[in-house]
């Protein structure tokens, strides 16, 4: 019963935070610039005027494109649930590791993608086709980084890496190569600042928001949702790896209200950081993403050799 | 030696090769001189948990030498060159930095695999140490090929002297006296990148270095 109630919970509590911690970072953004931003619930608000709101739909549109936007919030969804936010009981009999999670993402990427293409517009393809760009070099990184994660925990479960990270591991250089190179995906998964600005819709620039410039009402909310939702989704792992303090191991109802507070704490801390370095660097241009992306795939891999060294020679 | 020990030592050897690797990444002048002068005071830091750890207090005298020279006046003087010569901030690599750092990464596990076996029956630090030592030694040559700006000569050259001394601080029994030459070299060349600085600046108005060939007379090809 517990069991099932933690899983409900962690089911529905990113979904319903995921808005906030956009609002968040747009507040503190607004805030470091010297604006009064919007007020923290505008997301909702938005979301709510979006589904109110009648889809247009292009003439040529086909099935994929009015399916795509459900599609890929489905997959980032179930990814979601496999990474412990409250307690490290998770989707009882899924299975799904960080591979999954991995796939999952790009199942969800290439269905916004060809969504892109699918109408036929110049913005939709250009879109695409760099999304996909920065998807073929974030991948590679993102699993050597697992790969060098795997290593050090003996296992691509999320909960089993928790518990070995809270049991301590030892310093390790390799973790700190391995931090670097998700926080350098997750930028780019994510769309934002050096990669994408996630605020502008100013067109030579913009890479989410040139493919999904077609939707509109209910479409785009699920779109939006599932972007905040993979923000919190990228966060949430970051903090389940790296800072899984305070993770609920079993049902207790103190330990889960705390494992609760904490988890809203972290992500207000990555949301806070993430605005802080976002108002302090500049946008980067599209020819570089290669090399962004391919400092990050050399953190991992730097990370997997320190790590073949020092456990081999043991 | 303890767990604890061995990590911390692990944890600095590595750090002074990733600070390598952002040296290759680094496009701008004043940041890549920054970065030599970090992997300096890691290499100082490393060199005194060795003493610490090893008990041999002629490290502590390596890293006072590390950190004061290298990781303060040497990057210091560049700063103050850059300043006086006036120079743009950033330096285009002759190739992709991509292709550089993957090259740098092969040289890595080239140093990997090489000292690995003929250093077997050491301790395990001395192993590590060595192949870290080895690739930053390497990737200080790969930097200087890689970018023809003369300053960035310079840090290449520091950070190969940086990988030196990583070597010397994990063999045992490596007189003071070496160390001290080798820092003391790497302050006279310095100097003498310096003068030649203003040179070829006052003669090509760039510190481009590829501009020198136009001093070897007759080109081939």
């Amino acid at each position: 019963m517990t069991t099932l109630l933690i899983f409900v919970a962690q089911l529905l509590l990113p979904v319903a935070a995921a808005p906030l911690l956009t609002g968040f970072v747009r507040k503190i953004k607004a805030r470091l610039l010297g604006r009064r931003g919007p007020p923290l619930l505008q997301p909702y608000r938005d979301l709510a005027r979006l589904l109110r709101k009648e889809p247009i739909l292009a003439d040529n549109a086909s099935w994929l494109f009015r399916g795509a936007p459900y599609g890929a919030f489905a997959a980032i969804w179930l990814a979601m649930t496999a990474i412990p936010t409250v307690a490290t009981t998770t989707s009882p009999g899924l299975g799904l590791d960080l591979i999954a999670i991995a796939g999952l993402l790009g199942l969800a990427r290439i269905l916004i993608a060809l969504a892109g293409m699918d109408v036929g517009t110049s913005f939709g393809g250009i879109g695409a086709s760099r999304e996909m760009t920065i998807g073929a070099l974030a991948e590679p990184a993102l699993f050597v980084a697992i790969i060098a994660l795997a290593i050090i925990a003996n296992s691509t479960a999320l909960p089993d890496m928790s518990r070995a990270m809270s049991e301590g591991v030892g310093l390790r250089v390799s973790l700190a190569l391995a931090l670097g190179a998700i926080v350098m995906v997750a930028i780019a998964e994510t769309g934002r600042i050096p990669v994408d600005n996630p605020a502008t819709h100013l067109e030579l620039t913009m890479v989410h928001e040139a493919m999904v410039l077609e939707y509109s009402g209910r479409h785009l909310a699920m779109i939006e949702l599932g972007a905040m939702l993979k923000l919190v989704l990228y966060l949430s792992l970051i903090a389940s790896i790296f800072a899984p303090w305070g993770l609920a191991h079993g049902g207790g109802a103190g330990d889960l209200g705390a494992a609760l507070g904490l988890w809203l704490t972290k992500l207000a801390a990555g949301g806070f950081v993430l605005a802080v370095f976002e108002t302090a660097i500049a946008k980067m241009r599209v020819f570089r993403y290669p090399e962004f992306l391919g400092a990050a795939l050399l953190f991992g891999i730097l990370g997997v050799v320190f790590l073949y060294i020092s456990q081999h020679l043991k | 030696m303890t767990d604890l020990a061995f990590d911390v030592a692990h944890l600095l050897g590595a750090l002074v090769l990733t600070l390598s690797f952002a040296l290759l990444y680094q496009r701008r002048l004043t940041t890549a001189i920054n970065v030599v002068a970090m992997q300096a005071a890691t290499l100082a830091a490393a060199a005194a948990w060795q003493a610490v750890t090893r008990d041999s207090p002629h490290l502590f005298a390596t890293a006072a030498i590390a950190l004061i020279f290298k990781a303060a006046a040497v990057p210091l003087l560049l700063h103050w060159l850059i300043r006086r010569l006036n120079i743009s901030g950033t330096v285009e690599p002759v190739f992709g930095v991509t292709l550089t750092m993957g090259l740098g990464v092969g040289i890595t596990g080239l140093a990997i695999l090489l000292v690995l076996p003929i250093t077997a029956g050491e301790t395990l630090l001395l192993r590590e140490d060595l192949a870290f030592a080895l690739a930053v030694t390497l990737i200080g040559p790969l930097l200087m090929i890689a970018r023809r700006n003369a300053v960035i000569q310079v840090v290449g050259f520091m950070s190969m002297e940086n990988g030196l001394i990583l070597a010397a601080v994990g063999v045992k029994g490596m007189p003071l006296v070496v160390e001290a030459s080798v820092a003391f070299s790497v302050m006279i060349a310095t100097f003498i990148f310096g003068v030649f600085f203003f040179h070829i600046r006052e003669r090509f108005d760039s510190l481009d270095v590829s501009r020198l060939e136009e001093m070897q007379g007759e080109r081939h090809g």
